[in-house]
């Protein structure tokens, strides 16, 4: 952040066949996208533990994006449905702990489609600029205790 | 010439009294432990004061057991004079552990749940709004009541804690394992779960009913269905903390036909035992299509509460965010 404006902080976890290969794609491309996106690379989206998307979010993370292969294409037969079915279920627990459902979102992308992520990244960066921080690395911190 | 008595203190913070009653539960062995000891402090039993326990040269208690989760400022300074005045800190039970139950008041903060408690439960009359105030003048002398925090925290978040003896409350023979350990010298490294490091179904006895592939279509809750008191909770589709949680409890729930509610936390390998659970749990509901997996999401009800119901305070996020407290 600085002068004032907002850029948001977004981490993405890239399946290694599929999604991070798009990414590749954009890349090599020189497609232009918002440069928001921190990207993590992982063997298969249903390799990313909740836990990972929490302390992403806990450290700084103003959106987590997970993304892998299309259904029916997981190089791992149904990574990816492990990964759509925890991204469910995480939104609905992340909405209890006040954090939109918005900011942690889960995309489809292939090995060719680099314009979808580039899309998707400018798509999840603009959403996340409207919502704003999270300012989430402090909450709960020992600093709340002294107000009253 | 009989060598001075190891000194041992118990003390409680934000606790039920059932960490309490666990040491008294302890029945004829508890005669083993006051004979090998001097207990000289323990408000809920002896008459000891602070001043006593400030009295004492520092370092001079061998080991304190504090129960319970740290929510204001007078459990604050207490704990922190007992770290000061002990040789060792055992965190006893789950919400000295983990935060335990009262840490579910993470999901709020003060002013709603003072606005609850005195204001809006139906059984509350307080027409002038009378909150407890941290200073208050009643006929010219000033009271005073220690500070409540926003936010519940676990022991090991305020002090240095040596060693950690889970469960709802601990069970007594973890409780025992650990009072001779510490009176034979014979420690695990600090820091460790005074609790065998696996996980809960490994020792249960329904463990041998569980399909090779679980499989949940159907999220049931325990007061809507007759449990089988043989069959695994998960292959019933009751959700059991069970995998996330560690063993050494005994299964008493289990066997009361209830399933694992997590009080023991999570085993060494995990740091966030709801979001453990979480994934495991959504890794076996039996269904791809989208919709299908929305409409079973949306049956299980307050999943944060239920995956996090012994852990809020030291889990990742700690607590709901606090702009969103409304």
């Amino acid at each position: 952040m600085s002068n004032g404006t907002f850029e948001p902080r977004l981490v993405g976890f890239l399946c290694n066949w599929c999604s991070y290969t798009g990414a590749d794609l954009a890349g090599t491309a020189r497609m232009i996208y918002a440069p928001n996106i921190r990207i993590i690379r992982v063997m298969c989206s249903g390799r990313v533990d909740p836990q990972f998307v929490l302390k992403a979010f806990r450290e700084g993370a103003d959106g987590v994006l997970i993304s892998g292969c299309h259904p029916g294409d997981c190089h791992y037969k149904e990574g990816n449905y492990k990964a759509l079915r925890r991204h469910r279920l995480l939104s609905k627990m992340l909405e209890q702990f006040g954090i939109e459902k918005e900011r942690f979102r889960l995309e489809w992308v292939s090995a060719s489609e680099g314009t979808k992520f580039q899309q998707v990244c400018n798509e999840f960066t603009e959403q996340i600029r409207k919502l704003g921080p999270l300012n989430l690395h402090q909450n709960g911190g020992r600093h709340e205790q002294g107000q009253a | 010439m009989s060598k001075a008595k190891p000194k041992v203190a118990f003390y409680w913070c934000s606790s039920c009294g059932g960490c309490e009653e666990s040491i008294v539960d302890l029945a004829e062995d508890i005669l083993k432990v006051v004979a090998a000891v001097d207990i000289v402090f323990w408000p809920v039993a002896l008459d000891f004061k602070k001043k006593d326990v400030e009295a004492m040269p520092d370092k001079s208690i061998a080991v304190s057991f504090i129960n319970g989760s740290v929510r204001t400022s007078e459990q604050e300074e207490m704990v922190h004079l007992l770290r000061r005045k002990s040789q060792l800190v055992v965190a006893h039970g789950a919400c000295a552990h983990l935060g335990g139950i009262p840490g579910l008041a993470n999901f709020w903060n003060k002013d709603t749940i003072f606005r609850t408690v005195y204001q809006t439960t139906a059984s509350t009359d307080n027409p002038d709004k009378i909150v407890p105030q941290e200073k208050s003048d009643v006929d010219g002398h000033e009271l005073t009541l220690p500070r409540f925090w926003d936010t519940v925290h676990s022991l090991s978040q305020i002090i240095d804690v040596d060693y950690y003896l889970p469960g709802c409350a601990p069970p007594r023979d973890l409780i025992i394992n650990a009072v001779t350990a510490i009176l034979e010298g014979k420690l695990p490294p600090k820091g460790s779960v005074l609790a065998p490091n696996k996980s809960c179904c490994d020792d249960c006895d329904r463990n041998d009913t569980k399909p090779e592939k679980l499989a949940i279509k159907e999220i049931k809750r325990p007061h809507e269905v007759l449990l089988d008191p043989k069959t695994c909770f998960l292959a019933q589709g009751i959700i059991c903390m069970g995998p996330a949680t560690r063993s050494g409890c005994g299964e008493r729930c289990i066997e009361g036909n209830m399933p694992c509610r997590g009080c023991m936390g999570p085993t060494d390998q995990v740091y966030d035992q709801g979001a453990k659970f979480l994934s495991a749990f959504a890794s076996i509901l039996e269904t791809n299509d989208e919709k299908e997996i929305e409409r079973i999401v949306s049956t299980i009800v307050d999943p944060a509460g239920t995956f996090y119901r012994f852990s809020l305070p030291s889990s990742i996020l700690k607590r709901k965010r606090m702009e969103a407290v409304k």
